[in-house]
C-alpha cells in the first residue's frame, strides 16, 4: 500500500514537471534541437523513476518488514546465478534502448551542414565579442548590471546578471552557425533555450548551430570558470523577425560608420565625462571600482593615482588604457574600445572624483598617439 | 601470486612515462584522424600538372582571425570568404599591421570546422608556418594560398579556417 | 581461530610520547593517524564549504570577493578529495585490513609510516597557498589549463608541489595494500574467501597504481609551462587546451572511482551483519567491482562532452559511460537482495549503510541522464552536476565512512560509542545532506552555472534552502567529534564481537584489539567458504 501510494506520489510529480516551465525543471527551449534535448531528459528521468519506483520498493519493504524487531527471521540464501543475470540483462537493454534516440539528437546536433547565417563569438575575460561574417558589423556584449546592485546598495532588477549593452541578434527560422573561440583561457557559451554549450577554446575554433523557432529574448551564462567575473559575463540573444534582423544590421553597419566619423568631431568636454562616465562604470569599474578606490595592489586606484593627476604622465595614461600592461590583468582596450571610448573614459578618470586636472583628451589625440606613439595636444 | 613491491613501483612509473606519452599520441591521433581542427604546418606540395579539379561544385571557406591576449597588431584577412573548386588554388592576402611603438613577434596559429575537413584542406603558402616578425608600425601583406582536396565529402559546403594571433616575442627573447 | 593471546601484550608495550607517533610502523597507529588527520581536513574543507555557502545564501556579493571565492571553491575540493575523504579511506584499511586477513601489519610497515606523514606536510603547504602574494589556487579543483598556468597566481607552483606529495603518499599506500593483500593472507584463506572490503581494496589500489602518476604526469607539464617555457597546453607554441582536461580526466574519472569502492566494500562489511544475513552474490560482487574499476579508465572524456569532441569520440565516451550503470546496479541489487528477508536492526552503522543505499543510487540515476551526451549540454558545468556528485560523495563516500567509523570504533577504542548520540548523528546529516543536495538539482536544470559567487533572482530560493541544509550538516559534525572523544573516554566495554550478526577474522580479536594482533597466522578451516 504505501509503495503504491509512493509510486502514485512521483507519477504525479514528475507529471507536473513535465509542462516544462516549472521552476524544478529544464526548459523546452526554442528550437527543434532543445525539445529533442528536453524529451531525452524527461524519458531518461521516467526510466529513472521506474528502476527507482520498482529497487525502492524492495529496499523500504525489506527495511520496514524484514526487522529483527518485527520478529523477522533471517533467509539462509546467498547467491543465485540466474537473476545475477537477469539483473544484468535487463538494464543492459534498457541502456540500449535509450542510446538510440541519444545517438540520434547527437548526430542531429552534429550536423552543421547548410547554415545561412555564420556568427563568430570571441570569449574575453569577461565578455563577449560578436561578429557577423561578410557584414563588417561586430561589437562587445558587457554585463549591464550596475555594481550597486551587485554589492546590495540598490535593489536588484528582475535581469539582474542576465543582462547587456548590445545582445546578440539573431533571425528566427534561420540555421544560424556560431563559431566559438577565445581570446584567453577557457569559457563557454551557454544558451539552455537553445540547448547550446560550446566551450570557447583560446587557439582553435569550435561550431555550434541552432535554428530558433519564436521571436524573444533568451538569455544565458559563461559555463566554464575563466576567473575573477566568471559569474559576471552573460549571454542576451533577441530573435527577431527576418525583417527586423535585415533593418538591425542595416542600422549597425550605419552606427559603426557613424562611430568611426566620431573621432574626427569636436567633442566638448562634457560631452567626453558624460560617454567617459558610461564607459568606465562599463568596462573599468569592475576592477577599479566605481568610487575608483581598486583594489591594490592587484587593481590599482585612479582616484589619486599620480599617472592620473600629473599632466607630464599623459602619455603614459593613454598608453597604459591603449596598449594595456604586459603580464597584469590590464588588458590592452586598442581593440576593444573606439577611439572616441579610449578619449573619453581618459578624460572622465582625469577629472572625476577627486581628480580635478581639467584634462581633456580628445579621439585625435589616441588616434595620434597610436599612430606616432606621442601625445600633442592640437590646438583647440 | 607473489608481486613484489618493486613490480607495483615499476608499474606506477611506467605510467608516469604514459602521462608524458599521452602528449604525442595525442598529437599523432589528430593529425591521422584530423579530430581536432588542427590543420597543418607544413607547406602542400602543389604540382599544377596533376591537381584534378572538381568543377561540378564550389566550396565556400570563409577566414576569421583572432587577436590572442588582446595582440596589438591590426590582422585581418582581406576578404572573408573565397568559393573554390575542390583542387584548384585559393589565393588572397591578410593585411597585418602593428600598431604599437615596439617590436612584435607574432605567431598566427590555425584552426579550422568542420573537423572533419582537417585532412582535406592544404596549405600551399601560409605565414602561419613561420613566426612574422613587424618593427614599430610596420605593415605587411601576408598571401595565403589554399587548396580544398577534391575528396572532399560531398555534403559539406562550407568552412571557416580561423587563424589566432599570438604575441610570442617572449618566446623569441628566452631562447 | 582465538589468536595467542600470551603473544599479543607487548612486555613494554608501545613508546610514549610524540615520538611513538612520528615512528610508528604499527599499521594500528597509523591507520588512526590517517583518520585524525582526515578528520581535521574535513574541517577545514567544511569550513571553505560554509564560506561558499554563506555566500550564496543570498544573490549579490555580500561576504567575500569573486577571487578569494574562487580560491574557495577550488581548496574545498582539492581538501576534501585529497585531504579528507582519501585519508580515511586509507585510514580504514590500514586498521582493518590486516585484522581482516589475519596478518600481523602491512607489508611493508615503514613505508606505512612514510606514506602517512608525507599528507600533513602537503597538506600545510597547500593550506598555505591561501596567504600566499597572489593568494591561493584559484581555478578549481580540476584545473584547466591555461587558467592554471598563464593566468595563475605565484603560489601554483607549491599546488603543484603539495599535489606531487599527496600522489606519492597515495601510490605508495596503494603498493603497500597491494602487497599486504596478496602476500600476507593467512594460510587457506583464498582470494574468493576475502571480505568484500579487502576486495575493493586491492582493486582501488590497482586504480591508484594506474592512474596517480598521470596525474604527476599532467601537473608537472603544468610546471613546464609556468617556469621552462614549454607549451603542453599553450596554443601558440603548438598546444592545445584541451589536451590538459583529456590527461587530468584520464586520472579524474578513475579518481572518483578510488574514492568510491572503498565505499562499496565498507557497506558490503556493513550490510550483511545488521541483515543477518550473508552477502548476496559475492562473485558477482567482486566481478562488478572489478568491471568497474576497468570501465572507469574508459570513460574520461564524458566530463568533456562539450570541448568541441567529433561525434565517434562522443557516442563512444556515452556509450561507455552508460555501460557502467549495469555493474553498478548489480551491486545496489545485490545489497538489496541481502537486506530481504534478512532480520535487520538499525544500529547507527546501518542508519548509515542504508542511506548510503537510497541516496548513492539517486546519485546514480542523476549519473545516468548526465551521460545522455546532447542533455549534457544541458547539464554540463551547471548545478545539476555539483548535485550529482556531492550526492556519490557525501551520502555515498562520507556516510559510508560514518558508517564504518561507528561500525568498527569500539573495536579500536574497546568502549561502545553512544548509540542515541549516534542516532542523532545520523538523522541530523540525513537531513542536511538532502536538504543542501537535492534543490541543487533543481537549479542546475534552470541553468545556474557552476563555480560562480552570485547568481540570477531566479535561483535564488533553492539556494537559500541548500545553505540552510548546509549550515545544519556541517554544524551536525560537531556532534561527530563529540561522539568520538566521548567513546575514546569510556562507556559500556565491548566485546570481541559487539555485533552478533558480524562474521570475519577482526571480529575474533578483544576489544580493544591489541597492539599486535595475529602475531601467529589464525587458522582457519579449508571447507568454510564464509566470512
Amino acid at each position: 500500500m504505501q509503495r503504491l501510494s509512493v509510486c502514485v506520489f512521483l507519477m504525479f510529480a514528475s507529471l507536473w514537471t513535465c509542462n516544462g516551465v516549472s521552476a524544478f525543471n529544464m526548459k523546452k527551449g526554442v528550437s527543434d534541437v532543445s525539445n529533442s534535448v528536453y524529451d531525452l531528459h524527461m524519458t531518461m528521468f521516467f526510466i529513472c523513476i521506474c528502476i527507482g519506483v520498482i529497487v525502492y520498493g524492495f529496499m523500504f519493504y525489506a527495511m520496514i518488514k524484514h526487522r529483527k524487531s518485527k520478529g523477522a527471521k533471517a533467509s539462509n540464501f546467498h547467491e543465485n546465478a540466474f537473476i545475477e543475470i537477469v539483473w544484468t540483462t535487463i538494464p543492459f537493454l534498457i541502456l540500449i534502448a535509450i542510446s538510440i534516440p541519444a545517438t540520434h539528437t547527437l548526430i542531429k546536433i552534429y550536423n552543421q551542414d547548410d547554415s545561412e547565417i555564420d556568427i563568430k563569438i570571441t570569449a574575453y575575460q569577461w565578455k563577449w565579442q560578436y561578429e557577423y561574417l561578410g557584414e563588417g558589423v561586430s561589437f562587445f556584449s558587457n554585463l549591464q548590471t550596475p555594481k550597486e546592485e551587485i554589492v546590495g546598495i540598490r535593489k536588484k532588477n528582475p535581469n539582474y546578471l542576465l543582462e547587456v549593452d548590445n545582445p546578440l541578434i539573431i533571425p528566427v527560422d534561420k540555421k544560424v552557425r556560431f563559431l566559438v573561440t577565445s581570446s584567453d583561457v577557457i569559457h563557454s557559451w551557454f544558451m539552455p533555450d537553445f540547448a547550446i554549450k560550446r566551450d570557447a577554446i583560446p587557439g582553435f575554433i569550435n561550431e555550434i548551430w541552432t535554428k530558433v523557432k519564436y521571436i524573444g529574448t533568451y538569455r544565458g551564462q559563461c559555463a566554464e570558470l575563466c576567473g575573477k567575473d566568471h559569474a559576471y559575463m552573460p549571454i542576451v540573444v533577441e530573435a527577431k523577425s527576418q525583417q527586423e534582423f535585415d533593418s538591425w544590421i542595416k542600422n549597425k553597419k550605419i552606427e559603426a560608420k557613424k562611430e568611426r566619423e566620431l573621432a574626427s568631431k569636436k567633442w566638448s568636454k562634457q560631452e567626453l565625462m558624460t560617454r567617459g562616465e558610461a564607459t568606465y562604470k562599463k568596462i573599468c569599474a569592475a576592477c577599479h571600482q566605481p568610487n575608483g578606490k581598486g583594489s591594490p595592489p592587484v587593481f590599482p586606484a585612479l582616484d589619486g593615482a599620480a599617472i592620473v593627476k600629473d599632466k607630464d604622465k599623459i602619455a603614459h595614461h593613454i598608453d597604459i588604457v591603449t596598449h594595456g600592461i604586459k603580464g597584469t590583468a590590464m588588458q590592452a582596450f586598442i581593440h576593444q574600445l573606439s577611439l572616441v571610448d579610449i578619449a573619453a573614459v581618459i578624460t572622465y578618470e582625469r577629472n572625476a572624483w577627486g581628480n580635478k586636472t581639467g584634462d581633456v583628451i580628445y579621439p585625435q589625440d589616441i588616434n595620434n598617439y597610436i599612430k606616432t606613439g606621442k601625445y600633442q595636444p592640437q590646438n583647440k | 601470486m607473489r608481486v613484489t613491491p618493486a613490480k607495483l613501483g615499476l608499474i606506477a612509473l611506467a605510467m608516469f612515462g604514459f602521462g608524458f606519452l599521452m602528449v604525442p599520441i595525442y598529437d599523432v591521433f589528430c593529425k591521422v584522424t584530423g579530430l581536432n581542427g588542427k590543420t597543418d604546418v607544413n607547406a602542400y606540395q602543389y604540382d599544377p600538372k596533376i591537381a584534378e579539379i572538381d568543377t561540378s561544385r564550389k566550396v565556400e571557406v570563409q577566414f576569421i582571425t583572432t587577436k590572442n591576449e588582446g595582440m596589438e597588431w591590426y590582422f585581418e584577412p582581406s576578404i572573408y570568404s573565397i568559393k573554390v573548386h575542390p583542387g584548384e588554388v585559393g589565393v588572397l592576402d591578410f593585411i597585418a599591421e602593428n600598431l604599437t611603438a615596439r617590436r612584435i613577434i607574432g605567431q598566427a596559429i590555425p584552426s579550422v570546422t568542420p573537423f572533419e575537413v582537417t585532412n582535406y584542406l592544404h596549405k600551399v603558402e601560409c605565414f602561419c608556418f613561420a613566426t612574422q616578425v613587424l618593427g614599430p608600425h610596420e605593415k605587411m601583406v601576408m598571401p595565403l594560398r589554399i587548396i580544398v582536396d577534391p575528396n572532399l565529402p560531398k555534403h559539406i559546403k562550407k568552412l571557416t579556417l580561423s587563424y589566432t594571433l599570438f604575441d610570442v616575442t617572449s618566446f623569441d627573447e628566452s631562447m | 581461530m582465538e589468536a595467542n593471546t600470551h603473544l599479543q601484550s607487548e612486555p613494554h608495550g608501545p613508546p610514549s610520547g610524540i615520538m611513538r607517533w612520528i615512528l610508528t610502523t604499527n599499521h594500528k597507529d597509523i591507520g588512526t593517524m590517517y583518520l585524525i588527520f582526515s578528520l581535521i581536513m574535513f574541517f577545514v574543507g567544511g569550513a571553505m564549504s560554509m564560506v561558499i555557502r554563506a555566500e550564496l545564501f543570498q544573490p549579490g556579493l555580500q561576504i567575500v570577493e569573486p577571487e578569494f571565492f574562487n580560491q574557495m571553491t577550488t581548496l574545498h575540493g582539492l581538501i576534501m578529495v585529497f585531504g579528507a575523504i582519501m585519508p580515511a579511506g586509507v585510514g580504514l584499511a590500514n586498521w582493518m585490513l590486516p585484522l581482516m586477513i589475519g596478518a600481523p601489519d602491512m607489508a611493508m610497515p615503514r613505508l606505512n609510516n612514510w606514506s602517512f606523514w608525507l599528507l600533513p606536510f602537503a597538506a600545510i603547504m597547500l593550506v598555505s597557498t591561501l596567504f600566499m602574494e597572489g593568494g591561493g589556487p584559484n581555478f578549481g579543483w580540476t584545473f584547466y589549463a591555461p587558467l592554471s598556468t598563464t593566468y595563475a597566481p605565484p603560489s601554483t607552483t607549491y599546488f603543484i608541489f603539495a599535489v606531487h606529495i599527496l600522489g606519492i603518499s597515495s601510490i605508495m599506500g596503494a603498493i603497500n595494500i597491494i602487497a599486504t593483500i596478496l602476500n600476507l593472507r593467512a594460510p587457506n584463506l583464498t582470494m574468493m574467501k576475502l571480505p568484500l572490503f579487502a576486495w575493493t581494496w586491492l582493486i582501488t589500489s590497482y586504480l591508484l597504481i594506474a592512474v596517480m602518476p598521470v596525474l604527476a604526469g599532467a601537473v608537472t607539464m603544468m610546471l613546464f609551462d609556468i617556469h621552462f617555457g614549454t607549451s603542453f597546453f599553450n596554443a601558440a607554441g603548438g598546444g592545445d587546451p584541451v589536451l590538459f582536461q583529456h590527461i587530468f580526466w584520464f586520472f579524474g574519472h578513475p579518481e572518483v572511482y578510488i574514492i568510491i569502492l572503498p565505499a562499496f566494500g565498507i557497506v558490503s562489511s556493513i550490510i550483511p551483519t545488521f541483515s543477518r544475513k550473508r552477502l548476496f552474490g559475492y562473485s558477482a560482487m567482486v566481478w562488478a567491482t572489478a568491471s568497474i574499476a576497468f570501465l572507469s579508465l574508459i570513460v574520461w572524456a564524458h566530463h568533456m562532452f562539450t570541448v568541441g569532441m567529433p561525434l565517434t569520440g562522443e557516442l563512444f565516451f556515452m556509450l561507455a559511460t552508460m555501460l557502467i550503470a549495469v555493474p553498478t546496479g548489480v551491486k545496489v541489487f545485490n545489497w538489496t537482495a541481502t537486506m530481504f528477508r534478512g532480520s535487520i536492526s538499525f544500529e547507527t552503522p546501518m542508519l548509515f549503510a542504508s542511506a548510503f543505499l537510497v541516496l548513492f543510487t539517486m546519485a546514480g540515476f542523476s549519473g545516468l541522464m548526465l551521460s545522455i551526451a546532447p542533455a549534457n549540454m544541458q547539464y554540463h558545468d551547471t548545478y545539476f552536476v555539483v548535485g550529482h556528485f556531492h550526492y556519490v560523495l557525501v551520502p555515498g563516500a562520507l556516510f559510508s565512512v560514518f558508517a564504518a567509523v561507528y561500525y568498527w570504533l569500539p573495536k579500536w577504542t574497546g568502549y561502545m560509542y553512544d548509540e542515541i548520540l549516534g542516532k542523532v548523528h545520523f538523522w541530523l546529516s540525513f537531513i542536511g545532506v538532502n536538504v543542501t543536495f537535492f534543490p541543487m538539482h533543481f537549479v542546475g536544470l534552470a541553468g545556474m552555472p557552476r563555480r560562480i559567487p552570485d547568481y540570477a533572482l531566479q535561483f535564488a530560493d533553492f539556494n537559500a534552502i541548500s545553505s540552510v541544509g548546509g549550515f545544519l550538516f556541517g554544524v551536525t559534525q560537531l556532534l561527530f567529534v563529540f561522539i568520538i572523544i566521548k567513546c575514546v573516554k569510556g562507556g559500556k566495554k565491548a566485546s570481541a564481537k559487539y555485533w552478533d550478526g558480524a562474521h570475519g577474522l577482526e571480529w575474533s580479536v578483544p576489544s580493544p584489539a591489541p597492539y599486535h594482533t595475529f602475531v601467529r597466522p589464525p587458522e582457519i578451516e579449508e571447507d568454510k567458504d564464509y566470512f
